[in-house]
């Protein structure tokens, strides 16, 4: 029921022999909202500098475990966990773990673009003011090369100081992968990017995940089949809290080896 | 159309509406029509005479240092608060009863603020009547409205926006203090308007702790007394009901009380108007 991937393995892939190092470990995981159990028992490994999508009906826990990936469930109040998380090989739920500087290497973009209401240049200058960053002349480059990595230079070069609000819903979500990038993150956590979007901007978010994998190991939910079949390299089933199944996605959407992820992909539920 | 009875139950309510409003506008009409031929500039600099007639300088800085000294204390004691109970103290029982707390505290008669600060602010610790205790009691008064007022501003601003900051690695007071606050402050200050307009106008409160009858003469420190707009006008009516040479004076002191509450509270529609036009997610 529970796969877990080796440590480091290879496959073939795109006719090239791929080494995988695990990023990301996940261990004996169970979840709790007060009373509710909402993760149970999750064993995965996330494989650094590859896209892994999760996928799943809704309320399977998919984005409640994208969430403990940050701490960001901390937040919420009555939140309990129990088993480990590693990142590179330390506990983040260890005592004593500064969880600014955990969210600092793993960022974040949600469901629906959250941008401040500042300006363009305020929104991506956010994050490396709070790190520290004063310098004009570095910001201003910092801002540059977040922007072009984000994909959104070309259209917004010249009004850097207009209101992020004026921008499109697709503008709005690349300007908060910029944000998320400025900071440096080595994991960029995706929560359902594109759903929100319309065809042409889903599009453009997908040709950007595409381009970020070989910098930073991209964690992405999705309920979108095609999305995860498009942009990831492994993909996770979850249902009820549990992870059915997670193996490389072109095995998983060919050849799932359980009957729930193949009824889920073949759409006969969900 | 409905039933002849729901027409009959719209045409009494209707009927309602119209009488309160004929109501509040009587009384406007007659303040008025009253006080506009009192308002003059010697009127609003001159001090008065001792037969109630004369200016009513000294009432009018007495209630501007009144709401300003309100104003000082309630804000930043009303402001944190709201940012306490609604950012960090835990939601639960206590939470929900210091709720409840505020919420009773709004509805407490005035006067008994007025005695409340008359034993805790005037004698207990020593104070006098004065404009400390004055502020003080007032600010006591219509802290409730400024804390419910500022944690409703507070939960306007939507938890995406607390959410982007703290996946960037902001702290919980970054992110209140560069995410939160600068788009609750105008909700904020709106609702501490009102709350300030309320302490411009409430006599009670200040009959116990700071108002003077008659003092022609303006404080020198916050441990002095000061004529105040509603007690004079108070005192105009009490002590001279029939004299009809104090009446334009009564008349004119409340236009000008009136004036002074109705320019907060337009002051404060304004303002929220204006920032509601700039804050949209």
């Amino acid at each position: 029921m529970v796969i877990s991937m080796p440590a480091a393995f290879s496959l073939e892939k795109d006719t090239k022999p791929v080494d995988l190092k695990p990023k990301v470990e996940v261990r004996n995981l169970n979840f709790y909202y007060g009373q509710t159990q909402a993760l149970f028992g999750i064993n995965i490994t996330v494989p650094e500098n590859q896209v892994t999508a999760l996928i799943g009906p809704s309320g399977c826990g998919k984005s409640t475990f994208l969430r403990t990936l940050n701490r960001m469930n901390d937040i919420i109040d009555g939140t309990r966990l129990e088993g480990s998380i590693t990142i590179d090989g330390q506990d983040i739920y260890r005592s004593g773990t500064d969880v600014v500087t955990l969210r600092k290497r793993v960022g974040m973009v949600f469901q629906k673009s959250n941008p401040f209401p500042k300006s363009i240049f305020e929104n991506v200058a956010y994050g490396p003011r709070l790190h520290g960053i004063r310098d004009k002349a570095v910001l201003a480059e910092l801002i540059e090369q977040s922007l072009i990595r984000a994909g959104l230079w070309e259209e917004v070069k010249d009004r850097l100081l207009r209101s992020a609000l004026d921008l499109s819903g697709g503008q709005q979500q690349r300007l908060c992968i910029a944000r998320a990038l400025a900071v440096d993150p080595e994991i960029l956590l995706m929560d359902e990017p594109a759903s929100a979007l319309d065809p042409r901007a889903t599009a453009r978010i997908e040709d950007l995940i595409s381009e970020l994998r070989d910098e930073y190991t991209i964690v992405i939910v999705t309920h979108n089949m095609q999305q995860a079949a498009r942009v990831s390299d492994f993909t996770a089933f979850f249902m009820e809290g549990k992870l059915v199944e997670s193996d490389v996605t072109e095995k998983m959407f060919t050849n799932p080896k359980e009957k729930q992820t193949e009824d889920y992909i073949t759409g006969r539920f969900g | 159309m409905g039933s002849l009875s729901e027409r009959a139950a719209f045409l009494g309510l209707r009927i309602i509406t119209y009488f309160v409003v004929l109501v509040v506008g009587y009384i406007l009409f007659d303040i008025i029509k009253n006080g506009i031929g009192v308002l003059s500039w010697s009127f609003l600099t001159t001090y008065p005479n001792p037969d109630g007639t004369g200016g009513i300088f000294p009432a009018i800085v007495g209630t501007f240092y009144l709401v300003l000294g309100t104003i000082l204390v309630a804000l930043p004691l009303g402001m944190a608060s709201a940012v306490y109970l609604t950012e960090y103290a835990k939601q639960g029982f206590l939470n929900n009863q210091i709720r409840l707390a505020i919420v009773t505290l709004a509805g407490v008669p005035s006067i008994v603020f007025g005695l409340f600060g008359l034993g805790l602010f005037v004698l207990f610790l020593n104070f006098g009547t004065s404009i400390l205790a004055g502020s003080l009691t007032l600010a006591c008064m219509i802290l409730p409205t400024i804390i419910v007022s500022s944690e409703e501003a507070l939960r306007a601003v939507p938890q995406t926006l607390r959410e982007a900051s703290l996946a960037l690695g902001a702290t919980k007071w970054e992110t209140i203090r560069k995410s939160v606050l600068p788009y609750a402050i105008p909700g904020m200050m709106t609702g501490s308007i009102l709350g300030v307009g309320r302490a411009a106008g409430e006599t009670a409160p200040i009959l116990l702790t700071v108002a003077a009858f008659f003092l022609p003469q303006l404080p020198g420190s916050v441990f002095d007394q000061v004529m105040a707009l509603p007690y004079h006008l108070y005192v105009l009516a009490m002590q001279f009901p029939n004299a009809e040479t104090v009446r334009p004076t009564q008349y004119g002191t409340a236009l000008v009380l009136l004036l002074l509450v109705l320019g907060l509270n337009i002051g404060a529609i304004v303002l929220r108007a204006h920032f509601r036009k700039r804050n949209r997610w």
